[in-house]
């Protein structure tokens, strides 16, 4: 009897531990991704401007905020489906949720460069008219990966 | 035996019976290929093909960087096999044509499933103006608002 129960408890430990080390592995592995695709948005801002240091989460927040305009009038900023703040679930024109672009809500977002480009190519021609540089790619996910 | 048989409770049961399959009909055919229920419903909700004719959905699939006001493009591979499956599920896909073809000519390629002329009887009869209008519906194209396993093909909760 003691010794099942020992081995409950042990079963119970070994399990708690197992999950943590998954958790704790699949939270690096997107780090990691969110990270190098970054990496590869900074490579080509070089390319573009020699003089690039690095990427702002306070350029990227303004991307994020502000009123652009020059693209399709229904979406004439990010927040007009992200709402105000990277931490709300957002809404597509057709009613979707949209979970929320900030990664400390959403720890599995722009971990996938071909995702991450299909929306940026998408959603910089609808909001601002035109693709978005590098630079902008760049500072937008730094601010997402500060919030 | 025969004794028991009543007559009228019989034409009763049978006709609640027909009317019940009558008005359980709306049913369509899940979505069976995952990369159309993930590019078509990252927006919205992925429609059941069975909604627009073949021509309609062509149309859909040629237009995508102008997708309704939306920047819709897939790559080259993505956009043809969602092409197949729309195509090959259309309203009037197989032999005979699915009731969203009612009401349809031959000279017509509707782009909105809220068009159609099936789609706006239906509607149009029971659904009162300002539920139109409610936040939480905010577009016609939110089926799931209202039709809460219409992801599954499900419409019957009318």
């Amino acid at each position: 009897m003691n010794f099942l129960k020992k081995f409950r408890c042990l079963r119970f430990g070994v399990t708690a531990l197992l999950l943590g080390i998954s958790t704790a592995a699949t939270t690096s592995a997107d780090a990691n991704s969110q990270l190098s695709i970054i990496e590869g948005y900074a490579k080509e801002s070089k390319q573009h401007d020699p003089k690039f240091t690095a990427f702002s989460a306070e350029r990227g927040r303004l991307l994020f905020s502000v009123r652009h305009a020059t693209g399709k009038p229904e979406t004439p900023s990010c927040t007009s489906c992200h709402t105000k703040s990277p931490l709300s679930v957002g809404s597509t024109r057709a009613g979707k949720e949209i979970a929320p672009m900030a990664i400390s809500k959403t720890p599995d977002r722009y971990t996938d460069i071909k995702k991450v480009e299909k929306w940026f190519r998408r959603n910089c021609k609808s909001v601002l008219g035109r693709p978005c540089t590098p630079l902008e790619k760049g500072d937008f996910l730094t601010f997402m990966m500060n919030q | 035996m025969l004794k028991t048989f009543h007559l009228p409770v019989a034409i009763v049961t049978a006709f609640l019976v027909m009317t019940s399959i009558a008005t359980a009909d709306e049913r369509y055919a899940p979505i069976q290929n995952e990369m159309v229920s993930k590019e078509c419903g990252a927006c919205h909700m992925a429609f059941q093909p069975q909604m627009l004719p073949k021509r309609s959905w062509e149309k859909i699939m040629d237009g995508l960087s102008d997708h309704f006001g939306e920047d819709a493009s897939l790559g080259d591979k993505t956009s043809a096999d969602i092409r197949s499956y729309l195509v090959a599920n259309a309203a009037d896909g197989s032999w005979w044509s699915g009731k969203f073809m009612r009401g349809i000519k031959d000279h017509m390629t509707p782009l909105r499933i809220t068009e159609m002329p099936y789609w706006v009887r239906e509607h149009n009869e029971e659904v009162p103006a300002r539920a139109w209008k409610d936040p939480k519906v905010k577009s016609k194209a939110n089926c799931v608002a209202c039709h809460v396993q219409a992801n599954r093909g499900n419409y019957d909760d009318d």
